[in-house]
């Protein structure tokens, strides 16, 4: 059947534009993610360079800001002050949404979930084709916000109200924030869009004996992704629309009782906090659809770059929907300071806390995978060692922070910053590094650099835990987030202002560092894809079924009939084979038990 | 001078370009495969796990011993000091984690590096150790939970019956304190009261009847100018007009609303409040047990006493509240740290624009006697109905 549908689709002509530009193919719309993130990525690093420089060198001139923000925003090559919070949201909104959730998902789903399961192509190849240019036009608008006069959305990447509902409180609650709210509509119904079919695709189009308990954890991650993103998005979706309502149609869903620029405001009755409600009820599952990406393609590498199977598979499946399930119900941690009703704080941090034990079994598997395994370190590998190690440094401050009695000194501080960018900036980035480094050959049929590889990770490895592990100590000083610069400690403790401003240098020269080390993975990326050398069919002795497929993409994949699963995906090094792996394809022998 | 920097950039560029294009001869000469990783690429890395760790952990020592708390002196409330505790003992906690833990991995990153001849061990599960690093987090992290709520309720929970009551206002970009006076009871207010006379809204009997009459004068006022024939506007600024007009209507309105509900014998309580201008620094007495209260007049701040331990946002629309018992004096606390100009500090922690950074107000802590001579001046001088 599935054959038959193949060979119709044989007859179509393709053109430039519906071959490269309206594809309806996985493996194209994968690329065309991966190429938006990148750019969206590079963009967002720069910015957080731009506010770096400024908190590492305040009042210093700086021609680097100069040139990228002209007289406007930088006069005399001084940041703005409202520029700055305009550029701490934008990277805020930027790296979360449309590279870690966007394009995270957006280019692994698409490449591995058909691939994986033994499918010829997504669901449904026109809605695929419509959640990336909803993306691409999401991210236009949100980049052309940044251009326009009175600056970007300055109100912080969750875009509290009445900050963001008020044009008077802050210059970028204009337009800049008009512009935010309509790409994020926009970016959410892509994201819809995508999940939806990602959950279709893998329910109803696993291949035969690709039983769900024979999926790869890749696709577990995917699956759970999915369905967070389905199912949390909408509420987003809810508060954008209601803080539109507010800023242009006079309700006062989350307004009351304002007097701002001498101006009294009727609204009343309405609540800010039921925005941040609203809001966190995505922000926290947001949190793993960032996150859960990353852990599923680091098991895939770490197994196979270790030659051992994956520790405790079925263990992996439970954390990842216990992780999932639970992700749902923690919200209210981000809340603790906020006002909201301390006895409904005692309940989240319950929750928080169950969190960390499938987090905890997550990281024990992977230890004890590496456990007497004989570990080849590609590129890919390094970085998923790099993610186990950062999901570890990230989490435990977790804890702190789940804590509400503790949570009290340090919200809002740098150690908050710290602990969401280890989890974020570090872990979810490396998984995401680690799966280009690992499925580059299936998406370009080319090899990328393994020792220019080697020195990314070596210098992004070092760079990251320089910029972020000082964080803590800042934080835990409780120095605010946000704050253009730190003289107002000179007022009232000149020794804490010394080592905060010090702290704060290294941080920047650790920032500043690390983008010039993206700068080689850029190259490597960019070079290999045009003159890297020709990869073989399944490089790195790999299980899974995308390395049947051949090197060349072809519409349909497969070249003949679906391939059949006979085994789960993590038979390396089983006792008895000659080869220290065999793929999924691959019949079990007489008497071999499947695990 | 930029120039030079700028044929230093693009040389280095071309000569990155030219070693790549050497590396990538040899290895074609070489026949050498990216996909296959040599053994001394292996062990080098895995020597990097190594070399990597020991940076890492020692680095991490180095800041320790360096930089501590980050500078922050210990804690200035009773609140405080549970709360430091309570953090000392949670950072025990997850450092034991964050070393085993990472630890262990890049030992293994290290040890376990391929070798010809040696096969990785064929180790699908285990579910006796399973449920080992199942049910040990759960023990641990139970004794985090019980400690944790056992800390936050005695801190959310409320204030004794002699705690001093005291409200700050908050606005972009300054604090404004009022105490509650003799009575310790702080009098009724309403956003709608706010004017230049009266800028926390106190409501008595005066301020509504006041600004009931000012508000009747101003859409009076606002009537002539849209209706006076004279006058030439844009639609624009007409629709503008037009609008302003009818939400001081509708505020006017909900003000005699107010004005026919208010309750003479609540006056009493705001009639010896003392509201000190925005900025002026909050005084307080140690060993006294506080209760705050909170409010924001335009949008969410966050007010944060690192000293004490403590931080509750202020949001519009609503009172937020918050206690704690100073245990240290400004004086004690600078012979503490050694430092004459040092002060205890209110900071703005939740974004609220361009001059977020520099929302502070200074906090000082007397004395019993000290307090007790600053207070009777003040109850003298600068109620709010002397």
């Amino acid at each position: 059947m599935a054959v038959g549908a193949h060979e119709a689709h044989g007859h179509h002509e393709e053109n430039f534009v519906s071959k490269y530009i309206f594809s309806h193919d996985h493996k194209m719309i994968s690329k065309q993610f991966l190429l938006t993130a990148v750019f969206m990525g590079v963009v967002a690093m720069l910015l957080s360079i731009l506010f770096r420089i400024q908190l590492g060198w305040p009042e210093e001139s700086s021609d680097f800001l100069h040139a990228f923000l002209g007289d406007r925003w930088a006069p005399d090559g001084i940041l703005d002050r409202n520029m700055y919070l305009g550029l701490v949201t934008m990277h805020g909104t930027i790296m979360v949404f449309f590279l870690l959730t966007g394009g995270l998902s957006g280019t692994f789903s698409n490449l591995l979930i058909p691939y994986q399961i033994g499918a010829r192509d997504m669901a449904s190849g026109f809605m695929n084709m419509l959640s990336y240019w909803l993306f691409f036009l999401s991210s236009a608008i949100m980049i052309i916000s940044l251009f326009i006069e009175t600056g970007p959305a300055m109100a912080g990447w969750t875009v509290y109200p009445p900050l963001s509902a008020l044009p008077q409180a802050v210059p970028g609650s204009g337009l800049g924030m008009t512009l935010w709210l309509t790409s994020m509509a926009i970016f959410i119904a892509s994201s819809l869009i995508g999940s939806l079919n990602y959950i279709v695709t893998v329910l109803n189009l696993r291949t035969k004996g690709m039983h769900m308990t024979r999926m790869p954890l890749t696709i577990w991650a995917f699956f759970v992704t999915a369905v967070l993103g389905l199912l949390s998005f909408p509420v987003l979706f809810s508060a954008a629309l209601l803080l539109i309502m507010d800023r242009t149609m006079g309700t006062s869903f989350y307004l009351s009782d304002i007097i701002v620029g001498g101006e009294m405001l009727d609204n009343t009755g309405g609540s800010p906090l039921l925005y941040q409600h609203l809001f966190w009820f995505l922000g926290h599952p947001e949190v793993y659809i960032v996150l859960l990406p990353a852990l599923g393609l680091s098991s895939e590498i770490i197994s196979t770059n270790s030659r051992k199977p994956i520790f405790g598979y079925r263990a992996m499946i439970g954390s990842i929907l216990a992780i999932g399930f639970l992700s749902f119900i923690v919200w209210g941690h981000h809340m603790f300071v906020t006002g909201m009703n301390p006895f409904l704080g005692s309940v989240f941090v319950f929750t928080t806390l169950l969190i960390a034990i499938p987090s905890a079994v997550k990281v024990f598997n992977y230890l004890t995978t590496l456990w007497r395994g004989s570990i080849v370190y590609t590129p890919a590998m390094l970085f998923a060692v790099g993610m186990v190690s950062t999901f570890i440094t990230g989490g435990v401050t977790g804890i702190i922070l789940a804590d509400s009695a503790l949570d009290i000194a340090v919200h809002d501080t740098y150690f908050v910053v710290a602990h969401f960018h280890v989890v974020m900036g570090m872990s979810a980035v490396f998984g995401m590094f680690a799966g280009v480094y690992h499925w580059f050959p299936k998406m370009y049929g080319k090899m990328m650099n393994t020792r220019l590889g080697y020195v990314h990770f070596w210098t992004t490895l070092i760079s990251g835990y320089g910029v972020f592990f000082p964080m803590h100590f800042v934080g835990i000083a409780g120095a605010p987030r946000r704050y253009y610069d730190y003289s107002v400690y000179e007022t009232f403790d000149a020794n804490q202002f010394e080592i905060i401003f010090e702290l704060n240098q290294i941080i920047s020269v650790f920032a500043i560092l690390g983008g010039f080390a993206q700068l080689i993975f850029l190259y490597n990326f960019f070079y290999s894809i045009y003159r890297g050398p020709k990869a073989v069919q399944n490089p790195w002795k790999s299980n899974t079924l995308e390395w049947t497929t051949p090197v060349e993409h072809i519409h349909g994949n497969w070249p003949g009939a679906l391939p059949e699963v006979h085994r789960w995906p993590y038979d390396y090094s089983k006792p008895g084979a000659e080869e220290d792996f065999i793929p999924q394809i691959v019949p079990l022998a007489e008497g071999e038990e499947e695990h | 001078m930029k120039f030079i920097a700028l044929i230093v950039i693009v040389l280095g560029i071309i000569a990155v370009a030219q070693l790549m294009r050497v590396y990538e001869l040899t290895s074609k000469l070489r026949n050498r495969r990216e996909e296959e990783i040599e053994l001394r690429d292996n062990k080098m890395n895995a020597n990097l796990m190594l070399l990597f760790m020991f940076i890492f952990f020692g680095s991490f020592l180095w800041m320790v011993a360096r930089y501590g708390a980050g500078g922050i002196p210990v804690a200035a409330s009773v609140e405080g000091v549970g709360y430091d505790w309570l953090m000392g003992l949670n950072l025990i906690i997850i450092l034991l984690v964050f070393f085993l833990t990472n630890g262990l991995l890049f030992w293994f990153a290290y040890k376990y590096y391929k070798k010809p001849g040696v096969k990785a061990y064929w180790y699908p599960h285990n579910n006796k150790l399973e449920l080992l690093w199942t049910v040990v987090p759960s023990i641990v992290l139970a004794v985090i939970i019980i400690l944790g709520l056992k800390n936050w309720n005695e801190r959310q929970g409320a204030s004794g019956e002699d705690a001093i009551r005291v409200e700050l206002y908050s606005k972009q970009f300054d604090w404004t304190v009022r105490y509650a006076g003799e009575d310790n009871v702080l009098g009724k207010f309403d956003y709608k009261l706010i004017n230049g006379n009266n800028p926390l809204g106190l409501a008595t009997r005066n301020t509504i009847d006041a600004r009931v009459q000012e508000m009747d004068s101003l859409i009076k006022a606002a009537e002539d100018r849209i209706n006076n024939p004279d006058n030439i506007f844009s639609v624009e600024s007409m629709e503008k007009m037009r609008g302003d007009l009818a939400s001081k209507e509708r505020i006017y309105l909900r003000l005699k609303q107010l004005q026919n509900l208010h309750n003479d014998s609540l006056d009493v309580y705001a009639y010896d409040d003392i509201v000190k201008p925005s900025n002026t620094k909050l005084v307080l007495c140690k060993g006294r047990e506080y209760e705050f209260s909170f409010r924001a007049e335009d949008i969410i701040h966050s007010a944060f006493f690192p000293h004490f331990r403590a931080q509750i946002n202020t949001v519009p629309g609503m009172v937020t509240r918050m206690k704690f018992t100073p245990s240290m004096t400004t004086e004690e606390m600078r012979k503490e740290l050694n430092d004459d100009d040092f002060q205890y500090i209110l900071m703005c922690n939740k974004i609220c624009g361009a001059s977020h950074s520099n929302m502070k107000l200074f906090v000082e802590v007397l004395d019993e006697a000290q307090y007790n001579e600053w207070w009777t001046q003040e109850i003298a001088e600068n109620t709010f109905k002397k």
